[in-house]
């Protein structure tokens, strides 16, 4: 009895630990992004270029780090395409958004056909070409220290961040002035804060971590880039930040709820009672619940939004 | 002055396609293939016979009702990005009726399509009522109601009363629920999948428009959706106005669903991801600049793409240069505000 | 009055020279001069849209001067940026206040300054360093309270600090007194007199003479963005000031013959409420206003005004209280309800409220009769009638450019989209118009026509209830003036009887003996 239990609340953290990784990367940049003013709901195709990246920079060198970081320098490539679309050239932020959606797993898959044989999926990577693991070996497989403990180090790394984050946003100049920048734009400029520059730096990050969290994906939790391997992620990316109410200790919380029901949905689905669809939707109506019962309005940034005019 | 700005709307949006395709053509290269073989093959897939023709039209249909479920939600003022949502459970009603209800086609024709827009109306006005009563982000929740349509589908599709034994999907909708053109006809034009779903989207937009621009129902719904607090200010609920433009929105959405099933699909099929005609309803929206009548023709427009798409592999090409071309036509639209500053500042200077 | 020049004829600060700013085929400023001495409080004076504010986004590094030399101290300086000219010592207030308001005061006058020890913000010098000006000129604040709760009057203290923690030597403050009370005018006339003490320099921009008589040693006078002419203030007069900013004589008076108030129209007893924060902010308020006469409701913003239209107009709920127009009840009903008793408003926010700068001009002309006959049939727009009542209507309150009907509201200018609102409300000729600050933003011409038009709803026996920020304004106008304080009437006087500093007095919360 008391084994089962153990078993199946390290199985359950296990599964938490591989289902937030991601969304807490993407949240966290994205909570950049909202704050300094600058709606970004391209984090979806961020995510699956980082995805791809990540992959085929892993297949090409053979290093799971590298592929890892050129995966969240390609998610940053097109953080630089939104940012000069909203901020230079004050475009509508939700199009824009939603080209980068449309242009991020449009050229992914694209590449991959054009690299890999005509095929969608990328070769499997091998295991040393993945992210290592923390504790190979040390735990017998299955054990409870090894669900808990044996995960990629990034699952813990990426709890790291979110305390860089929040430091980074309450403690330094830059969180000052792009949580300034996000709230009065003119008050800032006229302070001889550089909007623009603020707000580069802010959505630039956005595409960074986005893409980190796809990449993620691609060489943690599965062995190779699909094109379903995001399937709807930087959306739910974003649901956390506004859930978190636009502050990287909230959407954190907020990720590792839905990481926690991902967890839930896995241990359930073992015994197939229930149908693995149904289960599926436990977060989302888990977030839907929260929100009428608890959450409600989330304020925005004042300039949430609205793109901004330099003097003359 | 109307007219002018009309027409360099419309000129920047045939700029935008022309760009679209222009960055195309380079990842073509990029990728060592031919953008003369693979437009080529692109063009004459679309446009070389009349068949053809046919099912760019049956593949415009859905995307036009989801383009105007967009656009309709872009003039009342909030942004629909759960069509996706909203299409499935259309979609999904429209298939249970069609396979389950044994009624003559007079009937269910009518009713299935009434199903499907009944859902697609329910699943929006949820968010839209989650949005007044407690102030809940609607892009949040439509998010949220896109995921939950999704796998109640899947869920639905595997249950043993519709599902077709060892396979991904339902049974067949009955025949007396299809939408397909008669059998004559069908032969004639040479596309087994034709059917009225694409007449109906044409009256739909038409409706649409005359809704927006010509009856006092668009006036509110347009002066709640520009300025909220002027709306109140005048005496309109705004809270029933946003429950209205939502809904409607919603059940355009649906009736694409359903339009989808009962005509060229014919079945459910269980998804791997989402299917994406909600989103590709943002862009038929944009493209056609949130105008009704103009999404008739970014329908058609995206319609030809995703068909001609799919005959691209064809010559080798990648059929997601598709989307690559449609996401670089979005963002060149999106930046035409910036564009057209710069542009008169240029002009400025120059004329002194 | 007993001022003090501070000033040095010796020192030159700033001098402008020949400042041109254009935009686009627009010429804000045409050949502007400014000289600015050590210890001189310098007037800028003009109308609304002269270019006052324009020239000194020039001088504080907001805009780029298309023509024309900013010297320093005698040495000639060209800004790329605010930060410049923070740095060369000038600082600027500015009208609407620059101020993050989720944020605190000391975050807020740190802000783009902030001393780092390592990569951490370090608050505790700062905090001290705010401590010791705040001292040195009186100012106090309270550096740990969020902007969005406190009052107006504070937030200018915390913009002047902020601009002095930069270490600025000429301060300039756009309309500084815009919402102030006639006390808290004179705190900041002695705050400026310390500064000026301790030789720093101060140039306020602003249309008010009476302020300017009482602070300023020189006064540039600007019209229409051309250069007038600069006057040592101790020689001039208010007339002369102002017919210089005009152009022509000016009579600020408005003409209104005596008239006996009518039937009661508007009775609110013992009202409640409370703001969006959940803090009371009316509290058993009574007020009465009769047909046939302008009653004016003075005050500081933020007493209450803005929350008791919003019951009056049916936008927001009160907590209890009785709220009734001609005896009918209106109380907590909604904005269509009160508009059908009889409650129609020009709101205080034209462009929020009052407009919707999408629609076209015609649209926006009938906002409250769109699904009524003649504009509207089985659901359908009639757009032939729609545009007649546009075309009469505009040609009537002289809304120009004409035929722009279909155009729009967004395309007209501040003054005209005012003249629509105005047209609007003044024909659905209700019972009660309740007008909000109606001039605020507009040029002398403009004003003249509002009041115009009050007037006018006054003599034909309608009730007129005016809430404006402008104390002369309500003094003008108002045939009983009403004065509001912390969510009650703390008193009430005849408009003929009315005395500057008694209304003060009792706008700062002091009782009537």
């Amino acid at each position: 009895m008391w084994a089962v239990i153990v078993k199946n609340l390290g199985l359950l953290i296990n599964a938490t630990l591989i289902a937030t990784p991601p969304l807490l990367l993407a949240a966290l940049g994205s909570c950049f992004s909202e704050r300094s003013g600058v709606v970004n709901i391209g984090i979806e195709g961020m995510m699956t270029i980082g995805a791809f990246t990540g992959a085929a920079v892993a297949l090409a060198t053979g290093n799971g780090w590298i592929g890892f970081l050129c995966g969240g320098l390609a998610g940053a490539v097109f953080g630089v395409i939104h940012a000069i679309a909203c901020v230079s050239m004050h475009a509508d932020q939700t199009i824009a958004g939603t080209a980068i959606n449309f242009i991020g797993p449009g050229l992914a898959v694209f590449l991959c056909k054009a690299m890999y044989d005509n095929s969608s999926d990328t070769p499997a990577l091998e295991a040393s070409a993945k992210l290592p693991k923390m504790f190979n070996g040390v735990f017998k497989t299955g054990s409870f220290g090894s669900n808990v403990l044996n995960v990629y180090s990034v699952a813990y790394l990426v709890f790291i961040f979110a305390v860089i984050c929040w430091f980074v946003f309450y403690k330094t100049r830059l969180g000052a002035h792009l949580r300034a920048v996000g709230e009065h734009p003119e008050a800032c400029e006229s302070l001889g804060i550089n909007v623009y520059r603020v707000r580069y730096i802010c959505v630039i990050v956005s595409g960074f971590m986005a893409g980190l969290g796809g990449a993620f994906c691609t060489l943690a939790t599965v062995n190779q880039f699909r094109p379903s391997v995001i399937v709807g992620q930087g959306f739910i990316a974003i649901a956390a930040v506004i859930f978190g109410k636009f502050s990287p200790g909230g959407a954190a919380a907020a990720c590792l709820l839905f990481g926690f029901c991902n967890g839930v949905k896995t241990l359930a689905s073992q015994g197939n009672v229930v149908s693995p669809n149904l289960i599926s939707m436990i977060p989302y109506i888990v977030t839907i619940l929260a929100l009428i019962l608890f959450v409600g309005k989330a304020h925005a940034p004042a300039a949430n939004g609205k793109p901004f005019y330099k003097s003359k | 002055m109307k007219q002018k700005i009309l027409k360099s709307n419309l000129i920047f949006t045939l700029l935008s396609i022309v760009i679209g395709f222009i960055i195309g053509a380079i990842f073509l290269v990029v990728a060592k293939i031919s953008p003369a073989e693979a437009y080529g093959k692109l063009w004459h897939s679309v446009m070389d016979k009349p068949k053809y023709w046919m099912w760019t039209f049956t593949y415009a249909s859905p995307l036009i009702f989801t383009g105007l479920s967009v656009a309709f939600s872009f003039r009342t003022g909030i942004f629909n990005i759960g069509a996706e949502g909203q299409f499935v459970v259309g979609s999904l009603a429209a298939c249970v009726v069609g396979i389950l209800v044994d009624v003559p086609a007079y009937i269910h024709v009518p009713l299935c399509i009434l199903v499907g827009a009944l859902a697609g109306f329910f699943w929006s006005f949820l968010v839209a009522m989650m949005k007044i009563k407690r102030g809940i982000h609607e892009v949040l929740s439509f998010i949220m109601f896109n995921w939950i349509a999704f796998y109640l589908s899947n869920y639905v599709v595997n249950l043993r009363a519709i599902h077709k034994p060892s396979s991904e999907a339902t049974k067949d909708v009955m025949d007396s629920a299809r939408i397909l053109f008669p059998k004559s006809l069908l032969k004639l034009v040479e596309c087994k999948a034709a059917n009225w779903g694409f007449v109906m989207a044409i009256v739909a937009a038409i409706i649409i428009w005359v809704i927006i621009e010509k009856t006092t129902l668009g006036y509110k719904l347009k002066a709640v959706g520009s300025n909220n607090s002027a709306a109140l200010y005048a005496g309109i609920n705004s809270d029933r106005s946003v429950l209205t433009a939502l809904g409607i929105s919603g059940a355009l959405a649906g009736l694409g669903g359903a339009v989808q099933v009962l005509g060229m699909a014919g079945r459910l099929s269980q998804f791997a991801g989402q299917e994406g005609y909600g989103f590709d309803g943002i862009t038929v929206a944009l493209i056609g600049g949130s105008n009704p009548i103009g999404c008739i023709f970014s329908g058609i427009f995206y319609g030809a793409m995703k068909y001609g798409g799919t005959k691209l592999t064809m010559v080798h090409a990648p059929s997601e240069v598709v989307n690559i071309i449609m996401g670089c036509i979005v963002l060149c639209i999106a930046i035409s505000p910036g564009i057209k500053m710069a542009l008169s500042r240029l002009g400025k200077k120059g004329g002194k | 009055m007993g001022r003090v020049s501070h000033m040095d004829p010796a020192v030159e600060v700033i001098a402008m020279k020949d400042i041109v700013k254009k935009f686009g085929d627009f010429t804000a400023n045409d050949h502007i001069n400014l000289t600015l001495h050590k210890g001189e409080v310098h007037a800028i004076l003009g109308e609304n849209g002269a270019g006052k504010s324009t020239l000194m986004n020039v001088l504080c590094g907001l805009y780029r001067p298309t023509s024309g030399q900013i010297y320093i101290k005698g040495k000639e300086t060209v800004f790329s940026g605010p930060k410049d000219a923070i740095d060369q010592g000038i600082g600027m207030v500015h009208q609407h206040f620059m101020l993050i308001q989720p944020f605190t005061v000391l975050d807020n006058i740190i802000l783009g300054v902030e001393p780092t020890s390592g990569l951490v913000i370090n608050k505790k010098d700062a905090r001290k360093k705010i401590m010791e000006l705040s001292e040195q000129y009186a100012m106090k604040i309270d550096l740990d309270a969020k902007i969005e709760d406190i009052s107006v009057g504070m937030q200018q203290r915390v913009e002047i600090l902020k601009v002095l923690y930069r270490g600025a030597e000429t301060l300039i403050l756009d309309e500084p007194t815009a919402s102030l009370t006639p006390q808290e005018i004179e705190g900041l006339m002695d705050i400026i007199a310390n500064l000026t003490k301790d030789g720093k320099s101060v140039i306020i921009i602003t249309h008010k003479l009476k302020e300017i008589m009482a602070s300023s040693d020189n006064c540039t006078i600007i019209r229409q963005g051309k250069y007038i002419d600069t006057v040592d203030v101790s020689k001039s007069s208010e007339n002369e000031l102002a017919a210089m900013m005009v152009g022509r004589e000016v009579n600020f008076k408005v003409d209104k013959k005596d008239q006996e108030p009518g039937e009661l129209v508007l009775e609110v007893k013992n009202l409640h409420a409370k703001d969006y924060r959940g803090v009371e902010v009316l509290k058993g308020l009574n007020l009465k206003v009769h047909a046939g006469e302008i009653t004016g409701l003075a005050g500081v913003d933020g007493n209450g005004q803005t929350e008791l239209v919003e019951i009056l107009t049916g936008l927001k709920k009160a907590e209890s209280g009785e709220v009734r127009v001609l005896g009918k009840d209106i109380f907590n009903k909604s904005p269509k309800a009160t508009f059908d008793a009889g409650v129609s408003s020009i709101p205080a926010d034209r462009q929020k409220h009052g407009l919707i700068l999408d629609f076209a001009i015609e649209d926006n002309l009938i906002m409250q009769h769109f699904n009524e006959e003649p504009f509207a049939s089985k659901g359908f727009l009639q757009r032939k009638a729609i545009r007649k009542n546009a075309t009469e209507l505009m040609e009537k309150f002289d809304v120009r450019p004409r035929g722009t009907e279909g155009k729009p509201a967004k395309t007209l200018s501040g003054g005209n989209q005012q003249k629509v609102i105005i047209a609007r409300e003044v024909t659905n000729d209700k019972e009660l118009l309740i007008a909000v600050n109606p001039t605020r933003g507009l040029d002398v011409g403009a004003i003249e026509f509002v009041h115009k038009y009050l007037v006018e709803q006054r003599n034909k026996g309608r009730a007129v209830l005016l809430v404006s920020f402008e104390l002369d304004e309500v003094m003008d106008l108002s045939d009983r003036i009403e004065v509001i304080f912390d969510g009650q009437i703390t008193g009430s006087v005849s408009g003929k009887e009315a005395d500057e500093k008694e209304l003060g007095y009792m706008m700062a919360g002091g009782k009537k003996e």
